[in-house]
């Protein structure tokens, strides 16, 4: 009793079945415009909290570490270097990685200065020794990051030459911390509100199962898989998860453009070449797959569960 | 094996209900058209649900086409009810579909691809008589036609049995005779058909054999026509 006619292969029945159903979904989704926005916009919201503060972390750390850069730390000498081998090792020093500059500030020099800036100079000339020790101011690269830049620093203290090193930068580190601490939490947040993703498409889906309930009861009458029963619902979740993404973007975005004003003040205070960094491409792709992906898995989730309790009779 | 259907002593009761099929054996031949008549409430409907899966017999077994409905898996019904093209009572349509969209159904769920439903869903609603009212909203049509499409939608997909559930109940006796003649032809080509009615002095002129229900149970009686029956 079959056909002659061809039937599509496995692939092109695949595409032909969900395209077909895709455009049927936007087109059902187009005819009921509030409710649809609705949901989405719910969805929006919920995926643009940790884009955003995800987005603030990412600036905030941009900001305090382009602030390293001014930071030098000075290694002071011991007395029984010679101010050749500081010069020598100076050089040296201005060779490594992640050293951007490094200067040799000889007895001399340093006494001059001293004079110089603190006014004290006849005073010091009562003294017969120059109390104060050579140093080797270094400016640090900070392109490798703030952990390599750290790392550095401590080795620099650790030279045998060194006496003692001034690294003025715990409140850098405190601020590294905190940071880390509300990166992990925006993690976490993250993981709730893609659970509240889920459950919103779930329940709006569940509530479509209900209004669908006879429909289904045909199809499974007509002898539909359950795959096929559970297509229109799963695009119709997938759609609700895109245009979420895509709203969480436009809010995102929004929101990067009416700070990026006062974000160009802050860093013309602190002189940094600090500029708020936008939605990548890539940040956008994630923000719209997170929408696919949890609108799948929250009407896969519902559809599966209810489907099974729907059976004609 | 030479049956379609094959009934071992079925029966069936509803929850709570009293025992509506008992002990019913019968046989439909591969290829054979029958109809199934007794009176209201005699378990015709119940009978050809069991045969569709949208119930289990409380005792016996059923084979269809080889298959035995006790052991299929669940997973696998949609496939078993695929084979069979079911007309039901009360038609069941889509009201939220065109009359096209309904009859496509069965052959989209079958990935049939595009231009090849649009050809299939016209012939059977063409077979039916109702080509021209292919946009129209079920809800907009008489319950005839209403019926139509649900026998256009059984048909469409040419099963190897078709079962119909009083599906002459809506149509006046020219149109009642015409779908007879549909499943004739269908018939003719090897389909099996079991038809269950009440259309007596209908099926009194047609050459097939019928199974008549009486008390759960089937009878030698044969089913009484309305010409027949005394009245004061
Ligand atoms: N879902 C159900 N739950 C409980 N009892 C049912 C159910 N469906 C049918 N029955 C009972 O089973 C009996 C047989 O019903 P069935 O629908 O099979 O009769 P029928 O022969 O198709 O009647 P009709 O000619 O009126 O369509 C009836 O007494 C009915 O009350
Ligand atoms: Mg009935």
């Amino acid at each position: 009793m079959s056909s002659a006619a061809p039937r599509p292969g496995l692939l092109g029945r695949w595409t032909q079945d969900h395209l077909r159903e895709f455009v049927a979904t936007v087109g059902r989704l187009y005819r009921e415009p509030v409710s649809t926005l609705l949901t989405a916009a719910v969805v929006g919201i919920t995926l643009a909290l940790p884009a955003g503060l995800h987005l603030l972390v990412k600036n905030l750390s941009a900001i305090s570490f382009s602030w390293e850069g001014s930071l030098q730390t000075s290694l002071f000498l011991k007395d029984s270097v010679s101010a050749a081998r500081g010069r020598a090792l100076a050089q040296e020093l201005r060779r490594r990685r992640g050293v951007q500059k490094s200067e040799y500030i000889s007895r001399e020099q340093s006494l001059a200065e001293f004079r110089e800036l603190s006014g004290f100079g006849e005073a010091l000339q009562l003294l017969e020794d120059n109390p104060l020790p050579a140093v080797i101011v270094i400016t640090p690269d900070t392109r490798d990051g703030a952990e390599a830049t750290d790392r550095l620093m401590t080795e620099l203290t650790r030279l045998p030459e060194v006496e003692l090193a001034k690294v003025d930068h715990k409140w850098l580190e405190r601020l590294y911390a905190i940071l880390g601490m509300v990166e992990r939490s925006v993690l976490i947040l993250s993981a709730v509100l893609a659970l509240a993703v889920i459950v919103t498409v779930g329940n709006t889906i569940r509530l479509d199962i209900e209004n669908r309930r006879d429909e289904i009861v045909v199809m499974k009458l007509i002898g539909a898989p359950d795959a096929f029963i559970r297509r229109p619902f799963l695009h119709t979740g997938i759609c609700y998860g895109l245009a979420g993404g895509a709203i969480a973007w436009i809010f995102v975005h929004g929101a990067l453009l009416a700070l990026s004003g006062p974000a160009r003040r802050l860093a013309g205070l602190y002189e940094s070449g600090f500029s708020l960094s936008g939605l990548s491409f890539s940040a956008t792709l994630a923000m719209l797959g997170a929408g696919f992906l949890l609108g799948a898995i929250g009407s896969f989730w519902t559809v599966s569960r209810h489907l099974g309790k729907i059976e004609p009779a | 094996m030479s049956q379609i259907v094959h009934f071992h002593s079925v029966s069936h009761r509803y929850p709570g209900g009293g025992e509506v099929l008992a002990d019913i054996g019968f046989r439909l031949a591969k290829g054979e058209m029958a109809f199934l008549t007794g009176r209201s409430g005699a378990g015709k409907s119940t009978l050809l649900k069991l045969i569709a899966l949208l119930a289990r017999p409380t005792r016996g077994q059923i084979v269809v086409n080889g298959q035995n409905l006790a052991t299929l898996k669940r997973r696998h019904i949609p496939l078993y009810r695929q084979q069979i093209g079911i007309i039901f009572q009360n038609f069941n349509l889509l009201y939220d579909r065109t009359v096209f969209d309904n009859v496509a159904l069965p052959l989209v769920i079958r990935g049939y691809a595009h231009e090849d439903i649009g050809r299939r869903v016209r012939a059977a609603l063409d077979s039916v008589g109702l080509l021209h009212k292919e946009k129209a909203m079920p809800m907009t049509l008489s319950g005839g036609e209403q019926q139509r499409v649900g026998i256009a939608r059984a048909i469409v997909t040419k099963p190897i049995l078709l079962l119909a559930d009083e599906p002459t109940g809506n149509l006046d006796p020219e149109m009642a005779l015409e779908t007879m003649e549909i499943f004739r032809r269908f018939n003719e080509v090897g389909v099996s058909v079991l038809v269950a009615t009440h259309a007596i002095d209908l099926i009194q002129q047609l050459p097939y054999r019928v199974i008549h229900l009486d008390g759960g149970r089937i009878s030698k009686d044969q089913p009484v026509a309305f010409a027949e029956l005394d009245h004061e």
